[in-house]
């Protein structure tokens, strides 16, 4: 076991190192300027060769690319180009914004994918069922800007229940939380649904109900706990791809987090922030994966003993 | 025949199917169907405070800002749609599988880097990177289908890569190669056939996601630029408007949604068609 975790975190750490070498090369190689950005529309050719050489892009990609990993093993993830700020700081500043969005989201989503993922197997191949797995699919084609103009016209333009954009109090999350929520829950009820029909399917629940006990507990205390294994799974697989997934939301809701600071760093070529974004979520979904992978054999034993 | 027949068989499919051919005659015949040029500023396209119109009889969608009619605009944006869909989708699905099946076949050191390089494509946050490459790159139609195919592939090649292998340790394989035939026969003529139902079903459901990535694209300013009409940048341009004008996000919108949902669902179908023991499954 320890043999194992140890290969994995080694692997996970050659993926990331992967990632930020690609990164870099993308973002250094595009034609988008920072220096020319950075001096103005008006500045001579010697400015911003100046600015170029102050940054260190006069360098040869691979000195550069050396440097920036001698920061990164310290912990330093460069300094942000228009804002005159350690990344590590600017980064720490917004992400609490955008981890509260998400743990909101995935709750929304994990609270809505069991319901109706297992009304839809209890009701396997009724009308009931049809109709759940029907919006799912609506669910998980609908794309993700529009159901947020569509809440923010209802529930905060025409009803006036919810603050239009910003952060600060309970009601300001629970639009961003739906957006995020209702779309992957269709994911969600997929998956209850078709582990909760393999389960259902089993000799031991079958034992269950020959003894004679309530279909309720057969349902909520046998069948469910073997059901949501792969539930957990796709939460740690979820924490990576709503770290990359928050900028469209919160660049509709104005939520200040780490989505909305590569936006605006995208923006302003403020190549620093957007390596850091990019590395802190390739961390967050390699982290996801591997929490994934280490959990479910501590659940479930049956794994344990392969 | 037999898929059609299928296919015939299950409303939710046919109800699917309708839909594309809808898309698929609306993007062809935008010309033709088109009530008025989409980029003509009508004469009476607004309002007499200027605000845009409603929908009502001669503009049946309303008009925009700019008071062009939304309906034109909505016909040319679905060629934009599927424009990029079929290239940017079909890019993906050619790329995967070579990758896959290349990586399957050969395995040994060759295979193993190609497949460790799909692990760490897996671990980028692929909505970031198209939005990142999107943002810098000059934007434009065929930019926005090569970074939607760069970060599409992955998902085909690791499962063209599982059926590979598994397709080489067959006996029908074995024979083939003693009786002497070549890798690229063996490749082309006896591997690649087995992997065309995962082909077309990849195919089809990866426009679903293709759609929805340009609409978000040109929804942020990056994907297609105006004045030329896709969905995303339709709702892009009207953001401001929409208190006001609310069909100028609600209809888009609805297009965006339609599509994305038929292809999912004439994927599925076609899985399950293909495929009887996924039948159901994710």
């Amino acid at each position: 076991m320890i043999k194992l975790i140890a290969q994995r975190l080694a692997a996970s750490a050659l993926i990331l190192l992967g990632v930020a070498a690609i990164t870099f090369v993308l973002l250094y190689l595009l034609p988008a300027d920072p220096a020319v950005n950075l001096a103005g529309r008006s500045a001579t050719a010697q400015t911003v060769a100046n600015i170029r050489h102050e940054l260190g892009l006069d360098q040869p990609l691979l000195t550069q690319f050396l440097h920036y990993l001698g920061n990164l093993a310290q912990g330093n993830l460069g300094r942000s180009y228009t804002q005159k700020t350690e990344v590590v700081t600017l980064i720490l500043a917004r992400l609490p914004a955008t981890l509260i969005l998400m743990a909101a989201g995935i709750a929304v989503e994990v609270a809505l994918g069991l319901i109706f993922g297992v009304i839809a197997a209890l009701n396997r191949g009724g009308p009931v069922d049809r109709l759940v797995m029907a919006a799912c699919f609506v669910g998980v084609s609908a794309p993700q800007f529009v159901v947020a103009l569509l809440l923010l016209y209802v529930f905060a333009l025409m009803l006036g229940w919810f603050p239009m954009s910003g952060f600060g109090t309970a009601a300001h999350v629970v639009l961003p939380a739906l957006t995020l929520g209702v779309l992957g829950a269709g994911w969600y009820a997929r998956m209850v649904r078709s582990a909760m029909i393999d389960v259902l399917n089993q000799d031991y629940v079958r034992t269950a109900r020959a003894k004679g006990i309530s279909e309720r507990r057969v349902i909520f205390r046998h069948a469910l706990p073997n059901a949501l294994l792969p539930i957990i799974a796709m939460i740690g697989i979820d924490i990576g791809q709503f770290m990359s997934g928050v900028v469209v939301v919160e660049a509709v809701y104005g939520w200040p987090g780490i989505g909305q600071l590569v936006w605006q760093a995208i923006q302003q070529v403020d190549l620093p922030i957007i390596m850091g974004v990019t590395l802190v979520s390739a961390f967050a979904i390699v982290a996801g994966n591997l929490i994934a992978d280490l959990v479910a054999p501590l659940i479930d034993p049956r794994i344990r003993a392969r | 025949m037999r898929v059609l027949r299928e296919i015939a068989r299950r409303p939710t499919a046919l109800f699917g199917l309708a839909v594309v051919l809808t898309v698929v005659v609306a993007a062809i015949g935008a010309p033709l169907l088109a009530p008025f040029s989409p980029s003509e500023q009508l004469f009476d396209g607004l309002t007499l405070e200027g605000a845009p119109i409603p929908p009502d009889a001669t503009y049946l969608l309303g008009t925009d800002a700019l008071g062009r009619d939304l309906l034109s605009r909505l016909l040319y944006g679905a060629r934009t749609s599927l424009i990029i869909g079929l290239v940017a989708n079909g890019t993906a699905v050619a790329i995967g599988l070579f990758v896959g099946m290349t990586a399957g076949y050969l395995r040994g050191a060759v295979g193993n880097a190609m497949m460790r390089f799909t692990d760490l494509m897996m671990a980028f946050p692929a909505l970031l990177l198209a939005i990142v490459l999107a943002a810098i790159f000059r934007p434009s139609l065929w930019i926005v289908a090569m970074v939607i195919a760069m970060v599409n592939w992955v998902q085909v090649a690791r499962i063209v890569y599982t059926e590979t292998r598994g397709l080489v340790e067959r006996d029908f394989i074995l024979a083939e190669r003693s009786l002497g035939a070549g890798h690229g026969r063996i490749i082309f003529l006896h591997i690649l056939p087995h992997l065309m139902p995962t082909a077309i079903v990849w195919g089809t459901l990866g426009i679903a996601t293709t759609v929805l990535l340009e609409a978000t694209l040109s929804f942020l300013g990056i994907g297609v630029q105006p004045p030329e009409p896709s969905w995303g940048n339709i709702i892009f341009e009207s953001q401001s408007f929409f208190s006001g004008a609310p069909w100028l996000v609600f209809f888009p919108g609805i297009a965006i949604l339609l599509t994305a949902l038929s292809f999912n669902l004439v994927g599925d179908a076609l899985r399950d068609i293909f495929d009887p023991t996924q039948r159901g499954r994710m």
